[in-house]
């Protein structure tokens, strides 16, 4: 085993440790912060496909994390109400339906977004996804029909057949399993022959079109597959705290995506997973303190930037390895 | 006279006011090194660019295989068998020389969208590239990131990439560049049995390489082809001599 993959493990069992620990003791609070680390180490995950392998700095990734939340909020409204979707189809409040619904849409809606920003790079491409991103905003601020501003709210957690979502556990649990399920994607990506035609788009553009293979392509099934994994992270997103909000889509949310990655080790298996355990304890622990926990955050980041590149896996397992 | 592989016609291409390239024709026909010489600022780098497809010109046409290739772009070009080294090597700085050589390995046998398979334990790529390494001598440095590869070995590695897409044509731009005289030496040895393989058009700025090498040779001087011929033609071409050879005729 790599020094990386042992580290990896550390960092996983670490978050997985944290709600046991909280139910031993009857924390239960600490049960929902692990999930919501867990939430956004698998936003963060997907992020990181288009971001740390292909070198996409996506500043629009909360679109797609706010359009699985709305597609839980907006399925889950309808079952409640008992008002049939256009077209006749019904609300439903089963996840695995939710899931795959967040999924597609956020994949068509990548599809989309990507195929005219992947036609720039640098900070064209950083500034036509945040516009994308603004766009979907405020559309869904200007939306009465599912909250418009003040959101949508969920009225009972969505269910997930055999296991009692309502416990903070076994919803741990769901979101745990499929942060595993993304990490073992994104450990199969990038080992690939995709992986590696994505890794080497990322590093010399030139020399991926000299050997025969279009970058645009490439970079294209990267945007829509790391959209899809961030839009099923919405959803579950939307479930923790039965609420949805035009919150979700904005920028603020999409550059916490990008911190997260940073913080934990761009491109690196665990570096989600690290960044979202920071953020979430900083984001709890300061902010008790101070209101001011971001400047907080910063110092963290700037340091980050500064003496350790990799990130927190980074500096626990050295530098990546690519065979 | 065999069938050209790369037959250029009559291509001009303008930057504003420069003509960059001026009613250049020229082809490479099987088992030949053609070599194309100038002095800097010639335009053999936009000429180059313009092959392979990363330029377009302004008229003109490129036919490469008997195909009229002036609507393709680079991949479709290097899809197609145009193998092309860069005058400051290009390569993905990260991966292992193995890698850098499995990617022409991956992108000749056709898709890269698979997603599941790792490709280290794919001995349909590892194979192949090893062999590659093995026949520029790079093997005993397979596991090293490109970025930490001598000069030298960096352009041996384009050379085992351009190997590996089983090249129908080499476009090599200036592989002499930087190399240490023993290099060189090694280098034109490698290249003189690169030919029988496919034919090579060697834009160089190391004359003992060209005159050593070259089937043929053309002079390129302000985007504008002034003598194409037999190294001993060239040689005694007086507007060659006083153009780029820097003697008074």
């Amino acid at each position: 085993m790599t020094r990386e993959t042992l580290i990896s493990l550390a960092i996983v069992l670490a978050l997985l440790a944290i709600p046991l620990w909280a139910t031993a003791a009857g924390e239960t609070f600490y049960i929902t912060l692990a999930t919501r680390m867990a939430i956004l180490a698998l936003a963060a995950v997907g992020l990181n496909i288009a971001l740390g392998l292909g070198g996409l700095v996506s500043f629009g990734h909360a679109a797609f994390f706010g359009i699985g939340g709305y597609a839980a909020g907006i399925l889950a409204s309808h079952a409640f109400n008992m008002e049939p979707l256009p077209f006749g189809l019904p609300g439903t409040n089963a996840m695995p339906v939710i899931w795959i619904v967040a999924i597609v849409a956020s994949g068509l809606v990548a599809l989309a977004i990507g195929a005219i920003s992947l036609r720039t790079a640098g900070v064209y491409f950083i500034m036509i996804t945040l516009a994308f991103a603004q766009m979907i905003f405020y559309f869904a601020i200007s939306w009465p029909a599912y909250g418009g501003e003040d959101g949508l709210s969920i009225f009972v957690r969505n269910q997930f057949p055999g296991v009692n979502t309502l416990n903070g556990l076994s919803f741990f649990f769901v979101c745990f399993t499929l942060l595993i399920a993304s990490l073992g994607l994104f450990s199969l990506l990038r080992a690939s022959r995709f992986g590696a035609a994505l890794q080497a788009a990322r590093q010399n553009e030139q020399r991926l079109a000299t050997v025969g293979i279009a970058p645009y392509r490439i970079r294209l099934a990267a945007f829509v597959i790391s959209a899809m994994v961030t839009g099923l992270a919405g959803a579950l997103f939307a479930d923790l705290n039965r609420f949805v909000s035009p919150s979700m889509l904005s920028w603020h949310m999409s550059g916490e995506l990008i911190v997260l990655i940073i913080l934990g080790g761009v491109g690196r298996l665990a570096g989600p997973v690290a960044g979202a355990m920071l953020y979430v304890a900083f984001e709890y622990f300061l902010g008790g303190i101070t209101e001011r926990w971001q400047l907080f955050l910063g110092l963290l980041l700037l340091a980050v930037v500064l003496f350790a590149r990799g990130g927190v896996v980074g500096l626990l397992a050295g530098k990546a390895r690519h065979g | 006279m065999a069938e050209p592989v790369l037959k250029l016609s009559n291509l001009t291409k303008t930057f504003g006011a420069l003509k960059a390239t001026d009613d250049v024709s020229l082809d490479l026909k099987p088992g030949e090194i053609h070599a194309l010489i100038g002095p800097n600022g010639a335009g053999k780098s936009t000429l180059i660019h313009q092959i392979a497809g990363s330029l377009r010109p302004d008229t003109g046409s490129i036919r490469f295989l008997g195909h009229d290739v002036g609507a393709l772009g680079v991949p479709e070009r290097a899809r197609m068998g145009l193998g092309r080294t860069f005058q400051i090597s290009s390569l993905t700085p990260e991966f292992s020389a193995l890698r850098n050589v499995m990617l022409a390995v991956q992108a000749r046998q056709g898709t890269s969208f698979r997603f599941f398979r790792p490709v280290m334990r794919d001995r349909t790529l590892t194979e192949p590239a090893m062999a590659m390494l093995e026949r520029v001598g790079l093997a005993g440095r397979a596991a090293v990131p490109a970025a930490e590869l001598s000069h030298g070995e960096r352009r041996q590695l384009e050379i085992a990439i351009a190997l590996a897409l089983g090249s129908k044509a080499f476009l090599l731009d200036e592989p002499m560049a930087g190399m240490d005289p023993e290099g060189s030496k090694t280098l034109t040895g490698f290249l003189d049995q690169l030919r029988a393989e496919a034919p090579i058009l060697l834009v160089e700025h190391d004359m003992d390489a060209v005159f050593a090498l070259a089937d043929r040779i053309t002079v390129l001087v302000y985007g504008r082809v002034i003598a194409t011929g037999t190294v001993e033609d060239i040689r005694n071409d007086a507007d060659v001599r006083r153009a780029y050879l820097g003697e008074e005729a």
